[in-house]
């Protein structure tokens, strides 16, 4: 690939494999959030949020020194092989836990919207809490799945301060289209930045509409 | 045979309930809005957990505070009739069913059970065309697909019109002794829970507080023509009170003399007796 293509690879990768993951694991976390009696609750949500109240650099930082080889954890990983700073491995575990709140939010919206006589009838009808999950709670809240990994790929798309923070700016690794506008503008390459520019927006735009399409054809569905 | 006796502290009082039944009948738990009936419905469902007590279904333990037993809601043996039906939006009307079938070699029941609620045609449809009678009917038959030991009902007919309920009143005691199935509905609609009861316990204030055949709970003569309603509105007049009555769809204007007027309220139900014979009635022309 050109060297002119890679970042905008790089960018779609990234949020593409952040997203399937952090659907994988939002959506759990999510069901755990919409339906737990622990007194806890409050301090989880909390947790989940913190990317939203902190900003992208902090953040970035605090991963950054968390996985850089002289911290504990950074050392346990080295001990297994694991390198998780200036690399792409180290942007997608950046990118999920910036992203979190935006995949994680939408689900519990989503499960606290379904009545809860819907899950008990499942129950009553001899169904297991997985079977309800798979058969009766996600495919009734599919606007909901929508939103969240949109948001998440879109945001993950748009991610620039954790990004450079974890994964600085090594060409055809960690230099994503977003470093690269900022890249091309310092260096006074205004084309090649409108030109990153305008993938992403339109990318952007584009997706937001078909989310919009796409959750008005849901609702007509359901209600005709 | 069906023995319940529980405890349960709710917001502002505490459910402590103590009711048995024989099996194949008809039982209603009727009441005032917030007495504990719904409550003490998803209790025996094993949708909530009382905090004492407990519940046995002929040689069956459900929960025993005693012996630490919870048996979980979908290893009871129940049919539950939610108040908003709690169809799955995601299925079509025959899926509906399918869905709580266990075994794949009863799936021909699909089409009998659709049959048995004039649903047959509407089997591939999607849940939002059906109308609130038929969501009812569906909703019914879909509790019943399991062949539950004890269909629990929650205010099973509340979001649907006088005329429809009627109907589907036949139908569910219909289909009720068909499947002769211990049912226990909920409900605060006195001509319903007369018509279709068995037996009915009264819950006030999280205690069952009269129990009997709805002839002696609501006291009423078998020979005579009882008709069930609602004190409206009250006014007071010279030398007796005119008493508005919602009986129905209709309100009728109801004169009684100063003491009854005194003794009730807005809100109180009342049965009006006439007796057999001694009464005018004309056929009127409807529409």
């Amino acid at each position: 690939m050109s060297d002119f293509l890679l970042p905008l690879y790089l960018t779609f990768k990234l949020a593409t494999i952040a997203t399937i993951v952090l659907f994988f694991i939002g959506i759990f976390i999510a069901y755990f959030l919409a339906y737990t009696h622990s007194h806890l609750r409050f301090l989880y949500e909390a947790l989940v949020n913190i990317p939203l109240f902190l900003p992208p650099v902090v953040l970035g930082f605090y991963i950054l020194v968390l996985f850089s080889p002289v911290s504990f954890l950074g050392k346990l990983l080295e001990y297994f092989g694991i390198k998780l700073v200036f690399n792409f491995s180290g942007l997608v575990v950046g990118s999920i836990l910036y992203s979190f709140p935006f995949m994680v939010n939408p689900l519990v919206s989503g499960f606290r919207a379904l009545p809860k006589s819907l899950k008990e009838a499942a129950y009553t009808l001899g169904k297991t809490k997985l079977e309800t999950f798979f058969k009766v709670l996600l495919p009734n809240m599919k606007p909901s799945i929508l939103s969240a990994i949109v948001l998440t790929f879109v945001h993950t798309i748009g991610e620039f301060g954790v990004v450079l923070m974890i994964g600085g700016n090594i060409p055809g690794v960690t230099k994503v289209a977003s470093i690269a506008i900022f890249d091309a503008s310092m260096a006074l390459n205004y084309k090649l930045a409108n030109f990153y520019s305008l993938v992403l927006s339109t990318v952007s735009l584009s997706v937001l509409i078909l989310v919009f399409f796409l959750n008005k054809k849901f609702v007509s569905n359901d209600r005709n | 045979m069906i023995e319940i006796k529980l405890k349960k502290k709710l917001f502002s009082f505490e459910l402590n309930v103590d009711l048995n039944t024989n099996n194949g009948n008809f039982v209603s738990i009727f009441g005032p809005s917030g007495a504990g009936k719904t409550t003490l419905l998803r209790l025996i469902a094993g949708l909530d957990k009382p905090d004492w007590g407990y519940i046995r279904v002929d040689d069956e333990v459900w929960f025993s505070s005693k012996d630490n037993i919870n048996v979980p809601v979908r290893l009871r043996k129940i049919g539950f009739v939610f108040q908003d039906y709690a169809l799955f939006e995601n299925m079509s009307v025959g899926k509906n069913i399918e869905f709580a079938i266990e075994s794949k070699k009863d799936l021909n029941v699909v089409d009998e059970l659709l049959e048995l609620v004039h649903l047959k045609e509407y089997k591939n449809q999607k849940i939002s065309l059906l109308s609130g009678g038929q969501k009812q009917r569906l909703a019914l038959v879909r509790a019943l697909v399991r062949k539950p030991k004890l269909l629990l009902l929650d205010e099973p007919m509340s979001a649907l019109d006088l005329s429809l309920r009627v109907s589907l009143q036949d139908e569910l005691l219909f289909l009720q002794k068909k499947f002769n199935i211990t049912s226990i509905m909920v409900s605060h609609d006195i001509s319903e829970v007369a018509k279709l009861s068995d037996y009915v316990f009264f819950i006030n204030n999280g205690k069952i507080t009269k129990h009997g055949k709805p002839q002696a709970i609501f006291d009423i003569d078998a020979n005579n023509v009882n008709i069930f309603g609602t004190v409206i509105d009250k006014k007071p007049s010279e030398l007796l009170g005119i008493l508005k009555v919602l009986i129905g769809n209709s309100i009728i204007h109801l004169p009684v003399s100063k003491e009854q007027f005194s003794q009730l309220s807005i809100g109180d139900k009342i049965v009006i007796t006439a007796k057999a014979f001694n009464f005018s009635l004309k056929k009127v022309l409807f529409d």
